[in-house]
C-alpha cells in the first residue's frame, strides 16, 4: 500500500509539474471549465435532493454550463498552439467564435428556461 | 311477445283507424267552401283572368263582396277594353268581368270591341284565339249587345278542322299534339259559334261533333269509386294542366254545347255523376284556380241538359248503436238543393272483408222537413264494425229519369259503434308444473281495481276475460295490451292473444325473468283494450303484482335508462366540481436559497484561481481608440446578456429577436475592430 500511495503521490507531482509548463492563457480556460462544470455538479446535487420540478430549468441550468464547458474546452484546442492543425487560425477568431457561439446557446436556453 | 309501443303511438294509431275512412267523404258544396273561397280570393288579384276567375267564384256561391274591390275590377276590365292593344284573352277576361259585375261599359266601346274580336276570327288559325274571341262575343250578346257572327259556318269549320279522330283537339293547325283540355276549348267555342250564328248551323256538323263528344266520353278516366275524370293522353306535353283544370275544361264544353243544340247528347248519365263526385271529392281546394275550376263545373253540371246529377251522401258515417241512431242519407244536387221525389233502398250490406252480412232490401223513410231519408239500423241486427252500404236510388216520376242522374248504387262506407261487454274477467297466479290456479280473482274491468298479487319467477300470472259485442258476439278490438310496469319505470307491453272466446295472456316468469332485467320488487299492472268502433274503450288499473326474481348473475342485461323528463332540464343543475392540477412539491425555501449560494461558491473558487495565476488586464488597448472599441465590444456583450435576462423576465421572442439583431451587428463591428486590432499588436510583437 505504501508503495502504491507513494506512487500515486509521484504521478500527481509529475503531472503537477508538467501542467506548471502550460501557458496562462491556457491555464485560464482551464479553469472556467472547471468553474462550468462545477456549477453544473452543484445543480444536478440539488435536484437530486428536490426533485426535478421544474424540468425545463432544471435542464436549461445543467446544459447551459455544459455547453459553456464544451465551448471552453473546443475554445483551447482551437488556441493551444501545439495543435498544428490550427496553426493557421489567430486566437482572436477562435475567441470571436466562442464568443458567438455562447450567445447563441444563452437565447436558445433563456428561450427554454420558461 | 312483448312490444314496447309508447301511449302516444297507440292512440296515434287509434285516431288514425277511427278517422281514415272517413277523409273520403262527398258531401255536396257548403258553407265551408265560401269562407275557403273568400280566404283564396282574399288578395285583390291584378291580372284580369285571376279577377274574372274570383268574381265568377263569387257569384256562382253568392258571397257578397266589398264594393270597393267590384269597383276595382270592374275599372280594370274598362281600362283592357279601351284599350287599342289588347289581345284577344284579355279582351275576353273583361267582357266576362264586365257581364258577372254587370259594369257600365259605353256602347261604342262594345261595338269596337267586338269588332276587333270579328277581325281575329276572321284571321286566327289558333283555337285559342278562336275561343277567347268568340266567348268574348258570347258575353257581349249575353249582356244585351247586339252582336251576329255572319259567317258561323266557316268559323264552325274552321274550328272543327282542328279536332281529332279519337275526340281530341289540337291547339293550332301546325302543332300535332292534340289534348284533351283543348276539347273543352273547341266546343265551348263551336257553342258559342252556334249561339252567335243568325241562321241554322249545318246539322250534319252539328251531328259530327255529337259524335265526338261521345268519343271524347270514351278517354275518361275513373277511379275505383265510381269517380270520373278527365285528363291528358300524355302528361309530358309542354301544356299540361291536371286533371282538375282538364275536366273542367270538358265539363265546360260539353254542358255548353248540350244546351245550344236540339236532342240529347248521347253521354252515359254514371259519368256526369262520376265527375261531379271528382269535383266534390276535391273537398276543400287548395288554390284559387282549382276553387274556381271546381265551382264553375259544379255549378254547370247543377243545371245541364245532359243529366242533373244526384248525390247520395251520409251526414254522419259513425252509427251508435247505444243511442240508436238512424241510419240517415241525403240525395242533394252538387249545390246541396233538394232532389225531386225519390225512393233509396240499402239493398246490401258488407262487411270491412267484403263479406255480404245481408241483402234484405230496405226502403228508406223520407222526412220532408229535413230532406233527410232515414232507417232504424237495429231491425238490420248489423254489430258494431265496418260496413260498406249499397243503396239503390229511383226516380218516383219516370220523367225524371231522363233529366236527373242518380248512378244507380252507391256504395258508402259506415262504422258502427256500441258499448263492448266485457266478461269473466280473471286475474290469477299458478304454480308452474301443476297448471292449476291457485289464487283466483274476478275482475269487474268496468271500473279500476285493486288486485293484490305475489308471484315468484317459478310461477305464473294468468290473466283472460270475453269480449262481447251488443249482439253476442266475440269482439276483437285492435288493441289489446297488458303493460307491467316496475317501480324503477321500466315498462313491459304484452299483447294479448284472443281466441275464438276469450283473451287470455298467460305470462310465464321463468322465460321471462331476462326480459324483466332481474328486476324484483312492485309491479303495477294496466290492461288497454281500444277499438274504433268500441265506446268504451279503456285503460284500467288492475292493481299490484309482488315479484320476487332471482338475483341478476354477472353478465345480465342492465334495464335501459329511462327517458329524462324533458322538464328536468330547466331544474337547477347539479354544480360542477372543475378539477384543478394538483400543485408540484415545491422544497423549502431555505434549501433552494442554500443552493444559491451554493453555486456562487464555484465563481467564487474561479476568481481565487484567477487571481493565483496572476491574470491581469494588461493586454488591453492603451491607445484611446482601440481602448473605446474594447470598451463598446464588452460593453456590447454586456448589452446581449441583460437583453436575454429581460426576455426571460418579459419580453417575447420577436421583440428579443428584434433587439438583437439590431445589437449583433454592432457587435459584429466593434467585435472585429477590436479582436483585429489585438490581432495586429500581438503579430507586431512576434515580427518584432
Amino acid at each position: 500500500m505504501p508503495k502504491a500511495a507513494g506512487d500515486a503521490k509521484l504521478l500527481i507531482q509529475s503531472l503537477t509539474k508538467a501542467y506548471a509548463a502550460t501557458p496562462t492563457n491556457l491555464k485560464i480556460i482551464d479553469l472556467y471549465v472547471v468553474f462550468a462544470v462545477a456549477t453544473a455538479l452543484v445543480q444536478v446535487i440539488y435536484m437530486g435532493i428536490v426533485g426535478s420540478f421544474p424540468f425545463n430549468s432544471f435542464l436549461s441550468g445543467v446544459l447551459s454550463c455544459i455547453g459553456t464547458a464544451v465551448l471552453g474546452v473546443c475554445l483551447r484546442i482551437q488556441v493551444n498552439k501545439d495543435n498544428k492543425e490550427f496553426k493557421d487560425l489567430p486566437p482572436e477568431r477562435a475567441f470571436a467564435d466562442f464568443v458567438l457561439c455562447n450567445l447563441v446557446l444563452h437565447l436558445v436556453i433563456m428561450n427554454f428556461l420558461g | 311477445m312483448a312490444w314496447r309501443l309508447p301511449p302516444l303511438a297507440v292512440l296515434l294509431l287509434l285516431v288514425a283507424a277511427a278517422v281514415a275512412p272517413l277523409s273520403s267523404a262527398v258531401r255536396p258544396v257548403s258553407e265551408a267552401h265560401r269562407s275557403v273561397a273568400a280566404e283564396l280570393f282574399a288578395a285583390s288579384p291584378d291580372d284580369l283572368e285571376t279577377t274574372y276567375e274570383a268574381v265568377r267564384t263569387f257569384k256562382i256561391l253568392g258571397v257578397q263582396r266589398d264594393k270597393g274591390l267590384d269597383g276595382k275590377a270592374c275599372k280594370l276590365a274598362a281600362d283592357r277594353l279601351s284599350s287599342s292593344s289588347s289581345p284577344a284573352k284579355d279582351l275576353f277576361h273583361a267582357v266576362q268581368i264586365a257581364g258577372v259585375l254587370a259594369c257600365s261599359v259605353d256602347a261604342g266601346v262594345y261595338d269596337d270591341v267586338a269588332s276587333r274580336l270579328k277581325a281575329v276570327i276572321k284571321d286566327t288559325n289558333s283555337l285559342l284565339e278562336f275561343y277567347y274571341s268568340v266567348g268574348g262575343l258570347l258575353s257581349l250578346k249575353e249582356q244585351g249587345h247586339s252582336v251576329v257572327l255572319s259567317d258561323a259556318d266557316s268559323t264552325f269549320h274552321a274550328i272543327k278542322a282542328l279536332s281529332q279522330s279519337d275526340g281530341r283537339w289540337r291547339y293550332d293547325t301546325n302543332s300535332a299534339e292534340s289534348s284533351t283540355f283543348a276539347a273543352g276549348i273547341a266546343l265551348e267555342a263551336l257553342a258559342g259559334v252556334v249561339s252567335l250564328s243568325d241562321a241554322e248551323v249545318d246539322p250534319s256538323m252539328i251531328g259530327v261533333v255529337k259524335n265526338d263528344i261521345v268519343k271524347l266520353f270514351g278517354t275518361i278516366k275513373s277511379y275505383d269509386d265510381g269517380t270520373f275524370y278527365f285528363d291528358e293522353k300524355y302528361v309530358d306535353g309542354s301544356e299540361y294542366k291536371g286533371p282538375i283544370t282538364t275536366s273542367a275544361s270538358v265539363v265546360r264544353g260539353v254542358t255548353s254545347f248540350a244546351n245550344v243544340v236540339s236532342g240529347k247528347l248521347n253521354v252515359p248519365g254514371e259519368k256526369i255523376l262520376g265527375l261531379a263526385k271528382f269535383f266534390l271529392g276535391i273537398g276543400l281546394p287548395g288554390s284559387g284556380k282549382d276553387c274556381f275550376n271546381q265551382i264553375e263545373s259544379l255549378s254547370l253540371l247543377e243545371s245541364n241538359r245532359i243529366f242533373v246529377p244526384l248525390i247520395l251522401s251520409l251526414p254522419s258515417k259513425v252509427l251508435s248503436l247505444t243511442s240508436k241512431d238512424q241510419l240517415k242519407v241525403e240525395v242533394t244536387t252538387v249545390f246541396g238543393s233538394a232532389a225531386p221525389p225519390l225512393r233509396v233502398n240499402l239493398v246490401q250490406v258488407l262487411g270491412s272483408d267484403s263479406k255480404v252480412i245481408t241483402t234484405d232490401s230496405k226502403e228508406l223513410q223520407f222526412d220532408l222537413d229535413n230532406n233527410v231519408h232515414y232507417l232504424d239500423i237495429t231491425p238490420l241486427k248489423i254489430d258494431v264494425g265496418k260496413y260498406s252500404l249499397v243503396f239503390e236510388i229511383t226516380l218516383q216520376d219516370s220523367e225524371h229519369e231522363t233529366v236527373y242522374t242518380t248512378g244507380g248504387r252507391n256504395t258508402e262506407s259506415v262504422v258502427v259503434t256500441g258499448l263492448i261487454k266485457v266478461d269473466k274477467a280473471e286475474i290469477g297466479i299458478s304454480e308452474n308444473d301443476a297448471g292449476s290456479a291457485e289464487s283466483v280473482e274476478k275482475l269487474d274491468l268496468l271500473k279500476d281495481t285493486k288486485v293484490s298479487l305475489s308471484a315468484n319467477h317459478l310461477q305464473k300470472l294468468r290473466l283472460s276475460f270475453q269480449l262481447s259485442t251488443p249482439l253476442g258476439r266475440t269482439f276483437k278490438p285492435h288493441q289489446v295490451f297488458l303493460k307491467l310496469k316496475h317501480e324503477s319505470k321500466v315498462e313491459h307491453l304484452f299483447v294479448v292473444p284472443g281466441s275464438a272466446r276469450q283473451f287470455k295472456i298467460v305470462l310465464d316468469f321463468l322465460g321471462l325473468v331476462e326480459k324483466f332485467y332481474y328486476l324484483s320488487g312492485t309491479y303495477d299492472l294496466e290492461l288497454s283494450v281500444g277499438d274504433a268502433s268500441m265506446e268504451n274503450s279503456f285503460l284500467r288499473a288492475l292493481g299490484q303484482l309482488e315479484l320476487d326474481l332471482p338475483e341478476a348473475p354477472e353478465k345480465a342485461p342492465r334495464p335501459p335508462a329511462q327517458a329524462v323528463d324533458p322538464l328536468a332540464k330547466f331544474r337547477p343543475q347539479k354544480e360542477i366540481e372543475h378539477i384543478f392540477r394538483v400543485p408540484e412539491k415545491r422544497p423549502p425555501q431555505e434549501v433552494s436559497l442554500a443552493f444559491t449560494g451554493l453555486t456562487l461558491l464555484p465563481f467564487i473558487g474561479f476568481l481565487i484561481g484567477l487571481m493565483r495565476l496572476g491574470v491581469n488586464l494588461k493586454n488591453f488597448p492603451s491607445l484611446p481608440g482601440p481602448a473605446a472599441f474594447a470598451s463598446l465590444f464588452h460593453a456590447g456583450i454586456g448589452a446581449v446578456l441583460l437583453l436575454y435576462v429581460l426576455f426571460w423576465v418579459k419580453l417575447d421572442l420577436f421583440t428579443t429577436l428584434k433587439f438583437l439583431s439590431f445589437l449583433s451587428v454592432f457587435l459584429v463591428f466593434v467585435g472585429h475592430r477590436t479582436l483585429s486590432h489585438l490581432s495586429n499588436t500581438a503579430a507586431k510583437q512576434k515580427t518584432a
